[in-house]
């Protein structure tokens, strides 16, 4: 092993808690229900890749299965999360989520 | 080292197209800015040795869950800049929080350094035959309850889509 010619873990930490940032900053900025959800399908991206990151660095096969199970449930969550916000648009035709504070019509 | 210059290189991709996300003004190109996060992701995967999560991130992100986003703005002919977009303090106080938050994680961060098992360019636990082995004998009963939540999703999504009210 040598562990000159490795990445050091702490690199991938500053990256994902980047690239974590700009998605809560993305979800706190926008009013547009979609870009909300994809802020979201950002952070858990970030996520997947330092577990995935954790997961090669100590050898252990674990939490390359969880990340495969955490990419399930976002597929499953996305599936859902976008029949809903159709839902919403051809109910009041709009998708801010500033229309949604009265939660009925 | 040639892999520091491709993670320096996947890292400044994705950071970049993260940003641009959230600077488009219209929707479709924050989709597409983010199919090439996705893709950046992906190479970082690649660049870990972890060749099963990179294909089942590509087949499911940047194949399956970017064309549902494309689709639904598409279909909702939502391609125009927000109408009321927040006022600027907010935008200013959320970049600040989260700008925040991001100094706190980078802060606790700086100098970890985890005790090196295995140099994740080496490693082979990320090959399919390995992961397979691990999925099919340790982890049976989520990968079977994880189909039933699929079906669910499924028959969530077709009885939301539906054109006469329920």
């Amino acid at each position: 092993m040598n562990a000159l010619n490795s990445i050091p873990i702490s690199y991938y930490l500053m990256f994902c808690s980047m690239l974590f940032c700009i998605g809560v900053i993305g979800v706190l900025i926008k009013r547009n229900a979609l870009m909300i959800l994809m802020s979201i399908e950002l952070m858990i991206n970030s996520i997947n890749l330092l577990l995935a990151a954790f997961s090669a660095y100590s050898n252990d096969p674990a939490g390359q299965i969880f990340v495969f199970f955490i990419m399930v449930v976002a597929a499953a969550e996305v599936a859902i999360g976008l029949a809903i916000i159709v839902l919403i648009y051809k109910t009041t035709h709009s998708i801010d989520i500033d229309v949604l504070n009265k939660l009925k019509w | 080292m040639f892999t520091n210059y491709i993670f320096y290189f996947l890292s400044a991709l994705a950071l970049y197209s993260g940003v641009m996300v959230l600077l488009s003004k219209k929707p479709i190109h924050s989709v597409l800015y983010l199919t090439l996060t996705f893709f950046a992701i992906g190479g970082h995967y690649i660049l870990l040795n972890a060749q099963f999560l990179a294909i089942v991130h590509i087949i499911v992100y940047a194949g399956a869950i970017m064309v549902l986003f494309l689709f639904t703005v598409m279909l909702l002919n939502l391609n125009k800049e927000e109408r009321s977009p927040k006022p600027v303090w907010v935008k200013a106080l959320a970049i600040i929080a989260g700008s925040m938050l991001g100094l706190v994680l980078i802060g606790v961060f700086r100098g970890y350094d985890l005790h090196l098992v295995q140099n994740p360019m080496e490693t082979q636990i990320g090959l399919v035959k390995e992961l397979g082995k691990i999925l099919f004998r340790d982890y049976m009963l989520p990968f079977e309850v994880s189909s039933i939540l699929f079906l669910t999703a499924m028959v969530g999504a077709v009885l939301l889509g539906k054109k006469e009210q329920i």
